[in-house]
């Protein structure tokens, strides 16, 4: 019955679609006259090689956690939610608000309500394209997208005119009071006495990231919730069928993925940069894509994606920094890996499978 | 606004307008055939960086607009591949075309030319030229007529005049050739063309192939008319607001002319925000008319101001035995 064995579609088609996109990676790096295993040398030396270099890795991969999963539980109520880039900026609008607030008497409770802040701004932007879908059937892909310039223009209304402290040039905010600070993982594990590099931006909200991972994974495989946003994403008449509301599921899948997209913004506003800056999110949110698509939307596999991106995020740093590489490589790869895993996949999958089914044929006969 | 200020600003709407009205008609191709593309802004972009490298490193820009259609081309049957032959994610496949621009194009460039991601300054036969239209000297003085002529209509690039003319072409393709009638039949459904005999997938690669020539004329126009060179992520979005309009016009081609002509004079407001405060008498804010063509698309999807409707087989790969 089955065309091909469990694992060959969890590991064995991802990997493969993997390799291709390394390997043509690898082509393009020779193309431009350079040594692609040098290159990839070079990569792990800076991203893996040093304490310095895996705070810097953990930091990205942090990010592409939060934007990671949120594709992903939009993926599984079959949303595809490409607003994550607009989502994390409304996100980073809600954490600076929080923290500007007030002057804050410690970063936990700093953190709760810029928790909070972040995933209510992000939410709240994901609300409106969901709703349209829901109720007025406009296409999220569309709106999603437009929203993602939508909330470009805001922040950047909102830094110029709003929050640009008086007499600042650059549109950015003020830097956020002493007690948002959040430690950093230097900081946590010098309690444990183990050395690690200070100037690294890596934070406690790379432990909140792996939490929110576990936390999905309970969400989708092991709540009633769950259950139904899957349906709803295998089958909508099923789903209507068996009494489940596509109306709320849409909503509610749509509210948690832009919430987790908004949570990003502890991590790169709260934690590394301590102010809002223009395009704070750099594209983390259309990464997670790739590392959603990659992960096969499971939380591990995101958890393993966005490391992975992590470590190439570093890596293309550093490259640009000591060869003739540019930063762009990165983006080539990310395109890659999601023209292969994602719009591709039937091009690996179906030899696969035909692989596997003469197989069982001759086992059978 | 006296006149001759309206005439500047609607000159340089035109000007603004060709890109997304190329892109435009582009996407309006490939989306009538059932294959929604968001990948116009890669394929602009790829066709912007391959013009202009090849302008500058032959002389002539008609070398560089070849250069650019077959590098928008070579994406186009990336997507198609994609989409039509393994029957992937047509809207995933238009994201990594996107990503797979933006970064071979900095990339190529870099290399090429070592500029940090941009292609030296075209001069001369390297550009796209403006073209001064027959009398227009000799009409100028004339009042009003006089300035819409030789202003407005008179002196720009052969691009634009190429855009406006593919505006009726378009509509003539669509709706009054035998092959326009199946391109829009196998967005609507497949099944039926399929029935009759027709190759869907023929079809198909046909509206992409159209599709990518279009954006690679729209890619070419920014880097050899409208500026003199590459530069990194010039197409600024552009293959959206397309899309945007391509959604406002209700994929019909006339429709899209009148759409792109509203969001380039919203990007031609933009560049003269005196005018706006001189004219309404308070500052209209440069971010809200950045953000206007979404908002109004997303308003116009919504569906408060008339149904915009797909071509109903949109997105969906046409798999025979069903």
């Amino acid at each position: 019955m089955d065309k091909m064995p469990n694992w060959a579609d969890v590991v064995l088609v991802p990997l493969i679609s993997l390799f291709l996109a390394f390997a043509l990676s690898g082509l393009v790096i020779l193309a431009i006259g350079e040594n692609p295993l040098e290159a990839l040398q070079m990569m792990v030396t800076g991203a893996l090689g040093s304490t310095y270099g895996w705070g810097y890795t953990l930091y990205y991969a942090t990010n592409f956690m939060f934007t990671g999963l949120a594709v992903a539980v939009a993926f599984h109520a079959r949303l595809f939610n490409i607003g994550g880039e607009g989502q994390a900026t409304l996100g980073g609008l809600g954490v600076a608000l929080v923290c500007l607030s007030f002057e804050w008497p410690h970063w936990t409770l700093a953190l709760i309500a810029a928790m909070a802040g972040g995933a209510l701004f992000g939410a709240a932007w994901a609300a409106i394209p969901a709703w349209l879908q829901a109720k007025r059937g406009s296409h999220i892909v569309i709106t999603t997208i437009m929203f993602n310039f939508i909330a470009a223009a805001v922040l950047n209304y909102m830094l110029v005119n709003v929050l640009r402290p008086d007499g600042a040039m650059d549109p950015a905010t003020a830097r956020f009071p002493e007690g948002t600070n959040l430690p950093t993982l230097h900081d946590m594990l010098a309690v444990f006495g183990i050395p690690f590099s200070k100037a690294a931006p890596v934070n406690i909200s790379f432990l909140i990231a792996l939490l929110a991972c576990f936390l999905v994974w309970l969400l989708i495989w092991r709540t009633r919730l769950g259950y139904e946003i899957r349906a709803f994403g295998h089958s909508e008449s099923a789903a209507r069928y068996a009494g489940i509301s596509g109306v709320r599921i849409t909503m509610i899948a749509m509210l948690i993925s832009g919430g987790l997209a908004g949570l990003m913004a502890i991590n790169n506003v709260m934690g590394e940069a301590e102010r809002l800056v223009l395009n704070s999110v750099e594209g983390a949110g259309f990464i997670g894509i790739a590392v959603a698509l990659m992960g096969r939307s499971h939380p591990f596999g995101v958890a393993l994606a966005a490391i992975l991106f992590g470590f190439l995020y570093q890596g293309g740093a550093e490259l640009a920094l000591f060869t003739s590489i540019p930063r762009e490589l990165i983006v080539v790869i990310q395109a890659l890996v999601i023209l292969f895993t994602g719009a591709l996949d039937n091009m690996v999958r179906m030899p696969i499978e035909r692989i596997f089914l003469a197989l069982n044929r001759r086992k059978e006969g | 606004m006296d006149f001759l200020t309206l005439i500047q600003v609607l000159d340089s709407t035109v000007r603004l307008a060709t890109p997304l009205l190329l892109a435009c008609l582009a996407g309006l191709f490939s989306e009538r055939a059932g294959i929604f593309d968001i990948g116009l802004e890669g394929k602009m972009l790829v066709a912007a960086m391959f013009s202009a490298a090849i302008a500058y490193t032959s002389g002539s820009v008609w070398l560089g607009l070849l250069a650019g259609i077959a590098s928008s081309m070579l994406l186009s049957g990336l997507h198609g591949l994609a989409s039509i032959t393994f029957r992937g994610n047509q809207l995933i496949s238009g994201v990594a075309i996107n990503f797979l621009a933006a970064g071979m194009t900095v990339l190529v460039a870099q290399s090429w030319f070592g500029q940090g991601g941009r292609t030296p300054s075209l001069f001369g036969g390297a550009r796209f030229e403006p073209i001064t239209l027959p009398f227009a000297d000799s009409i100028e003085p004339v009042p009003f007529i006089g300035p819409i002529y030789s202003e407005l209509l008179s002196g720009h690039s052969i691009l634009v005049y190429v855009a406006l003319f593919c505006v009726p072409a378009t509509w003539w393709i669509l709706y009054r050739t035998r092959f326009g009638l199946r391109l829009r039949a196998v967005g609507e459904n497949p099944a039926a063309v399929d029935t009759a005999g027709i190759s869907v997938i023929g079809l198909r690669y046909a509206a992409v192939c159209i599709c990518g020539v279009l954006c690679g004329i729209a890619g070419a126009y920014l880097s050899t008319a409208l500026q003199a060179g590459f530069v990194k992520d010039m197409t600024a979005g552009r293959g959206f607001i397309a899309l945007a309009a391509l959604i406002f016009a209700k994929w019909r081609p006339w429709y899209a002319l009148a759409a792109c002509m509203l969001f380039g004079f919203l990007q031609a407001l933009a560049l003269r925000p005196d005018l706006i405060e001189g004219l309404i008498g308070i500052p209209v804010q440069v971010q809200l008319l950045d953000a206007l063509p979404y908002v109004l698309t997303v308003v116009i999807l919504a569906g408060f101001v008339g149904k915009a409707i797909p071509p109903r087989a949109g997105g969906e790969p046409y798999v025979k035995e069903r």
